[in-house]
């Protein structure tokens, strides 16, 4: 094939090509650059080269390893605890249910997902609050009640990210769950092997992919969950639920360190390429 | 055998409807606070129902600027992603390249990168070139940034398309450009449409994008403007919140609907990310 008819055949690419260039790739590119200088937000005609400082300044900042412990809490409770397992659990049960309970469940559990961040942070706010759902319904159930967003923030947030969250899982999973043959199941039925060793020895090697390429894909989704936090605390009180994300913006805008704000930016953008990396290998023999 | 299969379905109904009901307690109470004159922030059944908080926000202030923000936004950069991404799409999908395989990995790879960490240094780069605070700017990002999957997702769907109507229309003399909008795009209508509501919806709920790139109380989408009912209006009209987020949510519900029900409740996630 000439160089030419090539060139004309990969034309279609190209306005694509120039979009990512200059609108993601040209930010990432920006972002290490800036992450090795002081620039401010206001007031400083240039930033200059401090090589490595604001990493090193990173590591000895209380308030950011108080950021980095809160967003693993964050994550492993409520991607790898909450939205993965619940997700297929429910996916589970509705092999079994009826019906019009699958339909039901399905259509809440999506429409909490389909909602926009900043609803979903608004209606978890009004559930956790202290005058709100949650304690109303500890009252009824003669149970103590909990200021929730001020004595366990993390928690409440956490919940709220399975909550809005859980639906991917559960769809996955339940794709998943309806590629396994059904003489498999059968057979191990015949064979006497309950439910719990059904799942554990038969369904979970089964779907071992997609558990991985759900592990990945939630973990990277709460990673960088901002709206949903930032519309139930703030990253409060104090910085008892501050995630990267949300120290990330303080730094950069609160107190105007646009360069160390990058900086973590950076550490967060590299922690999300490394389960890229693992994610594409999970799906290499699909492309 | 039968009874103890009828016993499981039981039981399994019975856990789905317990975890149905917590997670619709959050919903009910936007939906009954959307019109309790008296809304505060627990489920109750309205004192009274009224339309009351649905007057009160249907002002241009309050919804009708930040809805048609939204709908610039999100339908301009949508517009901008589907439209690149067929195009891409299309080379990717029909011609043997080296390349295919390194720009497919890449664009993947960029899927799943957290766009939340590169915003703040697209605002500073936004300052620098003049695109702060824009409308243009806002959707050029966002087209970008939700572009990798628009592309992944359309070269699946268009991998699905058979080649042998396009290569009748070859031999007849129509170019790539003539035979992807003639043929192909009108026989993957389905799967244009995920792109599309995909993308739309993507956006349309995206916070911190707008959040941070414009500036400007007037250009400000529904999804950022939701939080003057917090800041600016002294105390929370909790009644006039939960009608806002009713009214700035039912369109992305309904397009889900819409697209879920016609492919049969899959959604975007099988062509997606088989796994």
């Amino acid at each position: 094939m000439s160089g030419r008819r090539r060139l004309v055949r990969a034309l279609p690419l190209a306005p694509a090509v120039v979009l990512l260039l200059l609108f993601l790739a040209g930010p990432i590119a920006y972002c290490v650059y800036i992450a090795f200088t002081d620039l401010q937000l206001t007031g400083q005609a240039r930033a200059s080269f401090v090589g490595f400082a604001n990493f090193r300044r990173a590591f000895r900042d209380d308030a950011f390893l108080n950021a980095v412990r809160l967003t693993l809490v964050f994550t492993v409770l409520s991607s790898l605890l909450g939205q993965n397992t619940l997700g297929l659990a429910l996916a589970a049960l509705m092999k079994r249910a009826s019906k019009p309970v699958r339909t039901l469940t399905g259509g809440v559990v999506v429409t909490a997902w389909v909602l926009p961040e900043v609803v979903a942070g608004f209606l978890l706010y009004a559930f956790f609050r202290r005058e709100g759902t949650l304690n109303a319904i500890l009252d009824w159930l003669h149970l103590p009640r909990q200021n929730w967003l001020f004595t366990l923030p993390v928690l409440a947030v956490s919940f709220a990210n399975v909550w809005r969250g859980t639906a991917f899982s559960m769809l996955v999973y339940s794709a998943a769950l309806d590629g396994i043959p059904a003489e498999i199941t059968e057979a191990a039925e015949v064979d006497g092997a309950g439910g719990w060793r059904r799942m554990w020895h038969i369904t979970l090697p089964m779907i071992r992919r997609s558990i991985g390429t759900n592990l990945m894909l939630n973990t990277l989704q709460t990673l960088s969950v901002f709206g949903l936090i930032w519309v139930m605390t703030r990253g409060g009180p104090g910085n008892r639920s501050q995630t990267l994300p949300l120290f990330m913006y303080e730094q950069a805008f609160q107190n105007s360190m646009i360069g160390y704000g990058t900086a973590v930016a950076l550490l967060l953008l590299l922690v999300g390429a490394l389960f890229s990396v693992v994610y594409l290998r999970l799906l290499r023999t699909e492309v | 055998m039968p009874r103890a299969r009828v016993s499981r379905r039981l039981a399994a109904d019975v856990c789905l409807l317990v975890a149905a009901v917590a997670f619709a307690l959050p919903l009910a109470w936007v939906l009954l606070s959307s019109v309790d004159a008296h809304a505060d922030l627990r489920v109750k059944v309205p004192h009274g129902l009224t339309l009351g908080n649905f007057h009160a926000i249907l002002t241009p202030d309050i919804t009708y600027t930040p809805l048609l923000n939204s709908l610039i936004l999100c339908g301009g950069a949508t517009a901008l992603t589907v439209g690149c991404a067929a195009l891409a799409a299309y080379p990717l999908s029909r011609f043997r390249s080296r390349l295919n395989r390194p720009f497919l990995l890449s664009i993947l790879f960029a899927t799943s990168l957290p766009i939340t960490a590169i915003m703040v240094p697209v605002y500073a780069l936004f300052v620098r070139v003049n695109l702060i605070d824009t409308l243009q700017g806002t959707i050029l990002f966002f087209a970008a940034s939700q572009l990798p999957f628009a592309i992944w997702l359309m070269k699946n769907f268009m991998d699905g398309v058979p080649r042998e109507l396009e290569e009748a229309a070859w031999t007849d003399g129509a170019n790539a450009l003539q035979s992807l909008v003639r043929i192909v795009l009108p026989l993957m209508g389905p799967g244009l449409a995920v792109v599309t509501v995909f993308s739309f919806v993507m956006m349309w709920g995206s916070f911190f994008v707008p959040f941070m790139l414009l500036l400007t109380p007037d250009q400000m989408p529904a999804s950022v403007s939701v939080n003057d009912f917090f800041g600016n209006r002294g105390m929370v009209a909790y009644g006039q919140l939960a009608a806002f987020s009713v009214i700035y949510s039912t369109p992305v519900i309904s397009l889900y609907v819409l697209v879920a029900r016609r492919l049969g409740g899959g959604f975007a996630l099988g062509g997606a990310m088989k796994g």
